[in-house]
């Protein structure tokens, strides 16, 4: 049985200046799929990838089981795409907006449009020059969710946006996934929105995929650990520590495989265990990726 | 909707263990009395804007303690605590005497040494 949403294998990509390679992810249905990255990282080419908008050079891609680029006109009719280098048009209304996309796709959900003008505070008579940055994404994916598609893919949908904006647009995700056989990919550097909705999280440093797991998996398995050594004690080799600070008596170590077994061989030691943010995940990550590549 | 269960991002507690505690808060204070159904994962996910796995986690967990019960394709309920919360009491006791086996062999500990110390846990429970 192959359902998934999407499905990339060992895909490449290259340009002068950049190389994306063997990039594999799956997205199944039902779930939510954040892609974190520093920018420059391949986010933005992962998912242009992701929508047939460019071929790779080598691997699989395939988009609701459907082959890539070949094959992206059927794919993409359930598949809404935003991205916040998307413009409408400026001269036009965003209801003449909400008419178009009406006339092109048979799946628009009128009532469903209309819920979201008044959710998002928009006007139909509007035109689009007049609206604000925020206002903005939101028509956009207004006209996105309204056609009801199974998958979403937002290539930065929350950045500059203010707090508010972002709660309602993270609001509105959570609601489309009420329903298990829809599913969301979204890029961000914001680590915060990342960690409260995603299912599954994949960290991308130029050009590799660092590392991709439930998002639970991931904070399950980082921890900081606080040691005091008794003076002259020297800390034995220890497997999964990826980062070591040393003062003195004094050691931080980082782990990626935390488990009361590595407790138990530090002993007495342990002055403090702390959890990690998905953001200091990252960036350990990040860090942990290129000292092992030698970058 | 339960939006009274708040999550906090100052709480250094991760959030799925903010959602048990105050599900757990709301059956012991008598709120959610034994076989209320709880809210569905994707409707409970919805309503906090937390991600589904968040809330999956947290669901598992309470399970694992008995304080909720899963019935496949049915949904959750708050477990009624005389009868299949002891059976799941007794293999939460069996994983973790399993796991102190384990982690004394690590430390070097002998069976008398973990007696011992399981004896002095006991002790220290008991205020008399």
């Amino acid at each position: 049985m192959d359902n998934k949403h999407i499905e990339m294998r060992g895909v490449r990509k290259s340009y002068r200046f950049f190389t994306l390679d063997d990039l594999s992810l799956d997205l199944e249905p039902g779930q939510i799929m954040g892609f974190v990255g520093p920018n420059g990282a391949g986010k933005s080419t992962t998912i242009r990838l992701a929508m047939g908008l460019i071929a790779a050079d080598a691997g699989e891609v395939r988009l609701l089981g459907h082959l890539l680029p070949e094959n992206q006109a059927i794919a993409k009719r359930d598949v809404g795409f935003v991205s916040d280098e998307m413009r409408l048009f400026a001269h036009a209304t965003v209801g003449w907006h909400m008419n178009f996309i009406a006339s092109i796709y048979p799946g628009w959900d009128a009532k469903y449009a209309a819920t979201l003008i008044k959710r998002f505070n928009l006007k139909p008579e509007q035109p689009v020059k007049g609206l604000s940055h925020g206002e903005h994404v939101k028509a956009l994916l207004m006209l996105s969710l309204a056609r009801r598609p199974r998958v979403l893919i937002l290539d930065e949908p929350t950045s500059g946006l203010d707090p508010v904006a972002r709660h309602e647009l993270l609001t509105e995700f959570m609601d489309v996934l009420r329903d298990d056989s829809r599913s969301i990919l979204f890029s961000s550097h914001n680590t915060v929105d990342v960690e409260r909705i995603s299912d599954r999280i994949v960290f991308i440093d130029r050009g590799r995929i660092v590392d991709s797991r439930d998002k639970e998996d991931f904070l399950e398995r980082w921890r900081r650990i606080q040691l005091q050594l008794a003076p002259g004690a020297i800390l034995p080799e220890l497997p999964n520590i990826v980062g070591r600070v040393v003062d003195g008596q004094f050691v931080t170590l980082t782990t990626n495989h935390f488990s009361n077994d590595l407790l138990a061989r530090l002993g007495p030691t342990v002055r403090e265990v702390h959890r990690m943010s998905l953001e200091e995940i990252f960036v350990a990550s990040v860090f942990h990726h290129r000292e092992v590549a030698g970058q | 909707m339960y939006s009274g269960i708040n999550i906090s991002q100052t709480d250094a507690r991760p959030m799925y263990l903010q959602i048990m505690e105050q599900i757990r808060a709301r059956i012991a204070a008598g709120d959610w009395p034994a076989g209320k159904e709880l809210p569905s994962i994707r409707a409970l996910a919805a309503a906090l804007n937390v991600s589904v796995i968040t809330i999956k986690r947290a669901y598992l967990d309470l399970e694992n303690e008995g304080v909720i019960v899963t019935r496949h394709g049915k949904g959750s309920f708050v477990a009624d605590v005389n009868g299949l919360a002891g059976e799941l009491q007794e293999e939460r006791l069996a994983e973790h005497l399993t796991r102190a086996a384990e982690i004394g062999q690590s430390l070097g500990l002998t069976l008398e040494d973990l007696e011992e110390r399981l004896r002095r846990a006991r002790k220290n429970l008991d205020p008399k």
